[in-house]
């Protein structure tokens, strides 16, 4: 039985004389988190690229299952000035929602309020958490996170991270996550990938940081007990600072 | 009704400006008006292969527009080079292999000045059709692709992603450019054709907040531009095509006031008084 939405076998991309990435294979399936990590030139985004066969690989396979909804959170996104863009209309960009729908989706990243507000106009991290906003409101099979919380504030990337397990348990979608945030990655995904222009070691969280591939890349000072620690709040913060009712499920 | 070449004129204008208002739009959001201008330069070719082989003018001028923006395509994946460079390479390139055929065809005689900078009162009842019917077409097609045209660009790569068609899309718009050019050549000429496809655009960006109004707007500018540069052409003897593309001017300069500003401040003056 296979259910998988997206596979990559041995994959690999050549540009200019080298190989960005080579040897890459990868599964995601439905209501499973994977996460690449990896240093800067890695071949992180490359692979993501090759999951939603915007780049062809130049070797090996990649599988996409038929008719799958996919929403993708791209890295770098610039909007050009002569485009008039509110958020409504960003949202609306590849599927039309009703207004509805979008108001919920911006509510869950939290800028609601932000709806006719020209793209322009909005700060880096509430660009991102549009950029989720419209991701999400598509309800995706197979979403694809490349570094979403970039330029997020701190609380505010751990509520959106916290998003998006959410949104994992509701839709149950498969998500293919591109992270920095060591601490996040391992206590929230059920599959690491440790890219450096291959493939450098992967498997569950807890097995990948013994790794020595893992430890040479990343250095063995991060303590295990540290990443591992999941830190309980006895409250959290809504986006504009004020404190919400502390958390009742802990 | 059509006997008149006034009306002729009008009619054939408004037509133009309809179109050129939400394609020309898309020009300025992908930064594409020197492609315009390309498409333009080459369309002489297409006029001396229409007049050497005695063909219809538009549709030898859509021939090589097409021939040009789909070889432009072909560069891009095939070269390094940047893509203005190679817009410059085709545009003048091909301007040049059009006055080379255009000497040797010695028994060809064209007007220059009319090709260049057009003759709305000349059209006739044929090039009016091509206007209107060419015209449907291109905002009929237009509406079909806006989706993924306009996702491809804002992001080509997200297109892509999500599964839309952005590479067909983009392929079919630069098409829809070269029949526009084709279309126009009579009416306002080969060097202001740009104009007629920025210069609302860019009035209309100031006025509008959502790219569906942008494109509307673009068209009212167009053609009011173009009913008070024939009228205004008509009364001081002026030429018609820069006639109109002066009022458009008028109107992007009107456009920079920012009357939402001076309305709210007005506002906000009554409301303290």
């Amino acid at each position: 039985m296979n259910n998988s939405l997206v596979e990559l076998n041995n994959c690999g991309v050549f540009r200019n004389q080298k190989w960005l990435v080579r040897g890459v294979s990868l599964k995601v399936s439905q209501g499973e988190i994977v996460t690449l990590i990896g240093p800067n030139g890695s071949g992180k985004s490359t692979t993501a690229k090759m999951s939603l066969d915007i780049l062809k690989p130049d070797e090996g396979t990649n599988t996409i299952k038929k008719d799958i909804r996919i929403s993708y959170v791209p890295q770098k996104i610039s909007i050009d000035w002569s485009l008039p863009l509110r958020s409504i209309d960003f949202v609306n960009l590849v599927t039309k929602h009703k207004t509805s729908e979008i108001n919920d989706a911006l509510g869950i990243t939290g800028i609601q309020h932000l709806i006719n507000e020209d793209v322009r106009n909005l700060s880096g991290g509430e660009f991102q958490r549009l950029l989720m906003a419209r991701a999400i409101a598509k309800e995706p099979h197979f979403l694809v996170l490349d570094e979403p919380v970039q330029g997020v504030d701190y609380s505010g990337e751990i509520a959106l991270y916290k998003t998006i397990q959410e949104i994992v348990k509701k839709i149950n979608c498969g998500i293919l996550l591109i992270s920095h945030n060591l601490h996040v990655v391992m206590s929230q995904t059920d599959y690491v990938i440790c890219l450096n222009g291959h493939v450098c070691c992967s498997g569950i969280p807890s097995s990948v940081i013994k790794d020595q591939e893992y430890i040479k890349l990343f250095g063995s000072n991060i303590d295990p007990t540290l990443s591992l620690y999941k830190h309980n709040h006895d409250h959290h913060h809504l986006p504009d600072g004020s404190i919400k009712e502390a958390d009742k499920n802990k | 009704m059509f006997d008149d070449f006034i009306i002729r004129a009008f009619v054939a204008g408004i037509g133009l400006a309809l179109i050129t208002g939400p394609l020309g739009c898309f020009i300025i959001w992908r930064r594409l008006s020197y492609f315009g201008d390309t498409i333009a330069h080459s369309a002489l070719l297409g006029v001396v292969i229409a007049y050497a082989m005695n063909f219809n003018l538009i549709i030898a001028v859509f021939a090589v527009s097409c021939f040009i923006a789909l070889s432009l395509l072909f560069l891009q994946k095939r070269t390094n080079l940047p893509d203005d460079a190679l817009l410059g390479l085709l545009a003048h390139s091909v301007l040049a292999i059009g006055l080379v055929l255009l000497g040797i065809l010695s028994f060809i005689r064209i007007d220059l000045m009319g090709l260049l900078f057009g003759d709305i009162l000349s059209v006739n009842i044929t090039d009016v059709l091509f206007v209107w019917v060419g015209g449907s077409i291109v905002l009929i097609v237009l509406i079909l692709i806006w989706r993924p045209l306009f996702a491809a660009t804002v992001n080509l790569e997200l297109a892509k992603a999500e599964g839309l068609n952005a590479d067909l899309a983009n392929a079919i718009f630069t098409i829809l450019i070269a029949s526009v050019i084709a279309i126009s050549i009579k009416i306002v000429g080969i060097l202001l054709i740009t104009g007629l496809l920025i210069i609302p655009a860019a009035a209309s960006r100031n006025l509008s907040s959502t790219p569906i109004q942008m494109a509307i707007i673009s068209s009212v500018i167009g053609l009011v531009s173009v009913v008070l540069g024939l009228q205004t052409s008509m009364i001081w003897n002026s030429p018609t095509g820069p006639t109109i593309l002066a009022i458009a001017l008028g109107v992007f300069t009107l456009s920079l006031i920012p009357l939402k500003k001076l309305l709210i401040s007005k506002k906000k003056i009554e409301l303290s008084n």
